[in-house]
């Protein structure tokens, strides 16, 4: 089995890779790589993001046919893919950080700033924070409920239809920190930097 | 509920772990690969390396250091020290660092902590400031705590959050390495002045001193080095005696 970790310079993906190798243990192939080949002939992909909406969907949107090859897999051959963090933010069809951008639009919704209640709630949201499971998502296999993961982002996701919300977290408001439709997943948190139980919820995205 | 995070901070000089009673008198303390290691295992919120020498020496063993504990680790780690420019950013952050501490550089140049944060996201970029008291304000020393730059810290807090910063690494140089305590009041009043999370540092000797940090010095997270590194306490410890006064923490 191949694994394709999509490297469109979104940034600092080390961890991401770090943590998929270390729960692959050599016994499936982690590809880090924009060749959109690869992306093709993958079994599963992951689409990591770091940095504000605008600056991961204009790195996406450099590489020639990235979004189309990203559109077939997903959307077309409905192939397994986890987006972390902006990578589940550009599920969206808006953005708002630094400017109205659009998104992939894989996921009916917006992502806003996070309501920090004129300062009550510091932002970034930073840190370990309870994670509220609201459906059974494949990729929560053994995943205790109220399990704590590790957020580091200022903005969030909206999805029209909440039937995709998987899990939420308790920071100002219910925010939406998973999402689950069809083939397509999605982490707000960081599971790459979630410990144990994060490298848990990677391991049940490579055997799904 | 977002908890409130222990970060153990390891001094690392050439590939070591030491820790110095007001950054000088260095003890040799153990491999940092390992120690990172065992605080995670052990309930670490992040883990914290500071490159204390970095500004004189060369520096080229912590990329081995960090490269070494990411692959072990799977918490954040921070690391810090002797970073000048945007490349030495990018450098740190691809031996799998997940955020840079900015001290010397932010001061001297803003610019680095503007563009860094644009080019990789304010979530990676803290900014650490080092205090000390003089009259009715506290002032930034730069240089590892050699150097005054009579900059009022409050001010210098502000912009940084203005410029880009996503959390502020707050040492009270009057109290790192004594262990009597975080100065209280230069946390809350930092931490009422910017809307970043806060991190305390400075001056823990028991775990006390960390509640005071954070119910106190209204600090996100607490860091600690000599408590956690000499045994005098593990996180696990500490995190229930937080857990005791009513702190949230992840157990």
């Amino acid at each position: 089995m191949n694994v394709t970790i999509v490297d469109y310079n979104s940034g600092n993906i080390s961890s991401v890779i770090n943590s998929f190798k270390e729960a692959a243990k050599d016994k499936v192939n982690i590809d880090v790589t924009p060749d959109l080949n690869k992306i093709k002939s993958s079994d599963k992909v992951v689409l990591p993001g770091q940095g504000s909406f605008k600056s991961c969907i204009d790195a996406i949107n450099k590489i020639n046919g990235l979004v189309e090859t990203l559109n077939e897999f997903a959307i077309n051959n409905k192939k397994p893919l986890l987006g972390i963090c902006v990578g589940l933010q550009m599920f969206a069809d808006v953005g708002f950080e630094e400017t109205e951008t659009k998104g992939l639009g894989w996921i009916s919704g917006k992502v806003s700033k996070i309501d920090n209640q004129n300062g009550k709630y510091k932002l970034p949201h930073i840190g370990w924070n309870e994670i509220n499971i609201i459906k059974d998502s494949k990729i929560f296999k053994g995943i205790e409920k109220n399990s704590h993961m590790y957020f580091v982002h200022s903005y969030e996701f909206i999805p029209e239809d909440k039937s995709v919300i998987s899990a939420t977290t308790d920071y100002s408001s219910n925010i939406v920190c998973s999402v689950e439709k069809d083939n397509i997943f999605g982490t707000q948190f960081h599971p790459e930097k979630s410990d144990k139980i994060g490298l848990k919820i990677i391991d049940n995205f490579i055997n799904l | 509920m977002l908890k409130n995070r222990i970060i153990p901070c390891l001094d690392v000089k050439n590939g070591r772990v030491v820790k110095g009673i007001n950054f000088v008198d260095l003890q040799d303390a153990g491999d940092p690969v390992e120690q990172a290691k065992i605080y995670s295992d052990g309930g670490a919120d992040e883990i914290c390396f500071l490159d204390i020498t970095a500004s004189n020496e060369n520096r080229d063993t912590i990329y081995d250091v960090v490269e070494k504990t990411s692959k072990k680790c799977f918490v954040p780690l921070t690391v810090g020290g002797g970073i000048r420019n945007v490349e030495d950013i990018n450098k740190l952050l691809n031996c799998g660092a997940d955020k840079v501490s900015i001290n010397t550089a932010a001061v001297q140049n803003p610019e680095v902590v503007i563009e860094s944060s644009k080019k990789f996201g304010s979530q990676c970029i803290v900014v650490a400031i080092d205090a000390k008291k003089n009259g009715d304000k506290w002032e930034i020393f730069t240089h590892g705590g050699r150097n005054n730059t009579g900059i009022d810290s409050i001010e210098f807090a502000k912009k940084m959050e203005d410029s880009g910063a996503g959390e502020l690494l707050v040492t009270s140089m009057d109290r790192d390495g004594t262990q009597v305590g975080y100065d209280i009041a230069l946390m809350s009043k930092i931490s009422s002045k910017v809307n970043i999370p806060v991190i305390a540092s400075g001056g823990v000797g028991n775990l006390d001193h960390l509640v005071d940090g954070i119910k106190l010095g209204n600090a996100s997270a607490v860091l600690a080095a000599s408590i956690f590194h000499y045994g005098k306490h593990s996180i696990k410890e500490a995190k229930e005696y937080l857990d005791l006064k009513g702190i949230p923490v992840r157990i």
